[in-house]
């Protein structure tokens, strides 16, 4: 039952997960090196060259830390809580082709499964904001779960479009969809921009980070966590954030594809590390908006906006396929 | 074989967590049961050859339908108070007719798996995702028409007890 080809695809799976945490390790502090840069401070420039250990030391006291167990809160679903976000957002990665030959699993519902996944890490933040047993724990959960499951519709919807034109859920054919054609991004311009907004909402960062508000939740549904649970749970939001731009290189811009000087796992990278760098822009540039606009946007302009947007789609598809 | 046994277990799971999600005084620990059995039922899906409704199984009922049903729990601040008033729902008398009803259907099915033939079952194949879009839009369009109609009542309804609760509140801050 297991082939050559799957000794070598499971191989995989230990580099992939490492690599993905180890580049949400540097992300901590690359984040807010370039949130320094953009607002005119310093950052963390103490530890090693440009304060390149700050999240090392980071980690270290993390690990060290007392790891506090509320004993007012549900002891089972606080631990379970960072666990099921982290695995939910790392067993996403499990799909995702960096090249045609570096994926883990290639399947013709690859696409599906990345949605049901970040579907399942809602239950972390829930758990997590039900269990500590905290006014603004539960609050921040409830602001979670409406927020997910309310944008979880328009990531769904929005990349409809991206499969009709490439026919397939699998992401590997979505890429090798655009190898001959233009690239999705300007078909597809509308899916995009919705797209973007709505893993924004889904990994909960900060243009729409309302069930961890700082300013009115203390820290929403993880005020009571401490110590490497807190740490799994960042972790887990920056690996959702590799995720989501690894998604929008692969659905959007042509994932491995580029010019042949470069192979094609740096072409993936390069592009992956500018999305990434656009989305922590994002968060220097804009403000968060208020809970009740965030919804509105949502139901009043983004759903109908994607629907449009599958509409034409189908229309083109079937004028020039069908 | 290796399949075989994977039913095996991923039907046990969703019975014994099935029962745990009906028997459970707790309304979330009853929830996350009702998610794991769920999400067993979306392996056997995939056991089965379709792993376009295992997927959907997951993002929709697991992924969506159950974190509505938990927000609707966190809402109610159910305390100890609570979980002492569902353990004395949970007599004898509530739950022996369900069990009996269901021992009745237990065992049409039984019998339907003995003395049925089992073509059915032996041309199992992996379904592709265009195969299932097809047959909704085809043969089972009215289904899907039907469907429609149903969430867009559900979608009216909604609206219109939201709009009720608007109006309400707004009478009461011009009057104040």
């Amino acid at each position: 039952m297991f082939g050559i080809e799957d000794f070598w695809s499971y191989a995989l799976i230990l580099p992939v997960a490492v690599g993905v945490l180890l580049g949400a390790l540097v992300l901590v502090w690359w984040e807010r090196r370039l949130l320094g840069w953009w607002q005119d401070r310093l950052g963390p420039n103490r530890v090693g060259w440009f304060g390149s250990l700050q999240a090392l030391a980071d980690l270290i006291k993390l690990l060290t830390k007392d790891d506090w167990l509320p004993p007012f809160g549900d002891r089972v679903f606080f631990i379970l809580a960072p666990i099921i976000v982290t695995a939910a957002m790392l067993l996403a990665f499990v799909v995702v082709p960096f090249t045609p030959v570096l994926v883990i699993v290639e399947s013709n519902i690859a696409l599906l499964w990345f949605l049901a996944m970040s579907a399942m890490a809602v239950y972390g933040v829930l758990l997590g904001g039900l269990s500590s047993n905290n006014k603004y724990a539960l609050l921040g959960g409830l602001r979670a779960a409406a927020q997910m499951v309310t944008y979880e519709v328009f990531l769904a919807l929005s990349i409809l479009g991206v499969v009709m034109l490439s026919g397939s859920f699998s992401l590997v054919d979505i890429v090798e969809n655009q190898r001959d054609g233009l690239w999705h991004f300007i078909p597809q311009a509308l899916g995009l921009v919705i797209f973007v907004i709505a893993g924004l909402a889904e990994t909960h960062r900060l243009p729409f980070d309302l069930p961890e508000a700082e300013h009115e939740l203390t820290a929403g549904f993880h005020t009571e966590y401490s110590g490497m649970k807190f740490g799994l749970i960042m972790a887990a939001e920056y690996v959702a954030l590799i995720l989501l731009s690894c998604l929008i290189v692969i659905l959007f811009f042509g994932g491995w594809l580029g010019p042949s000087f470069l192979p094609p796992v740096v072409w993936f990278g390069i592009k992956v590390v500018i999305v990434i760098n656009f989305f922590i822009l994002l968060r220097a540039a804009i403000p968060r908006p208020r809970y009740d606009q965030l919804m509105s946007l949502g139901w009043k302009i983004l759903l109908p906006l994607t629907l449009v947007n599958i509409l034409a789609t189908g229309a083109w598809v079937l004028g020039t396929q069908g | 074989m290796t399949p075989l046994i994977l039913f095996y277990v991923a039907g046990f799971v969703t019975l014994a967590s099935a029962i745990l999600a009906i028997t459970r005084t707790n309304a979330s620990h009853a929830l996350i049961y009702l998610v794991v059995a769920l999400l067993a039922i979306a392996v056997i899906f995939f056991l089965l050859g379709s792993p376009f409704a295992a997927a959907l199984q997951i993002v929709v009922y697991a992924g969506a339908i159950v974190v509505l049903f938990l927000f609707v729990v966190m809402m109610l601040n159910l305390g100890k108070s609570s979980v002492a008033r569902e353990r004395e729902l949970l007599t004898r008398g509530i739950w022996t007719l369900p069990s009996l009803l269901a021992l009745v259907l237990f065992a049409v099915v039984l019998f339907a798996l003995v003395s049925g033939d089992h073509e059915a079952g032996a041309q199992a194949r992996m379904i592709e995702p265009k195969e299932v879009g097809i047959a909704l839009y085809t043969k089972y369009v009215l289904a899907v028409e039907l469907a429609g109609v149903l969430l867009l009542a559900a979608l009216v309804g909604a609206y219109h007890l939201g709009r009720r609760y608007l109006a309400d509140r707004r009478e009461e801050e011009e009057s104040s």
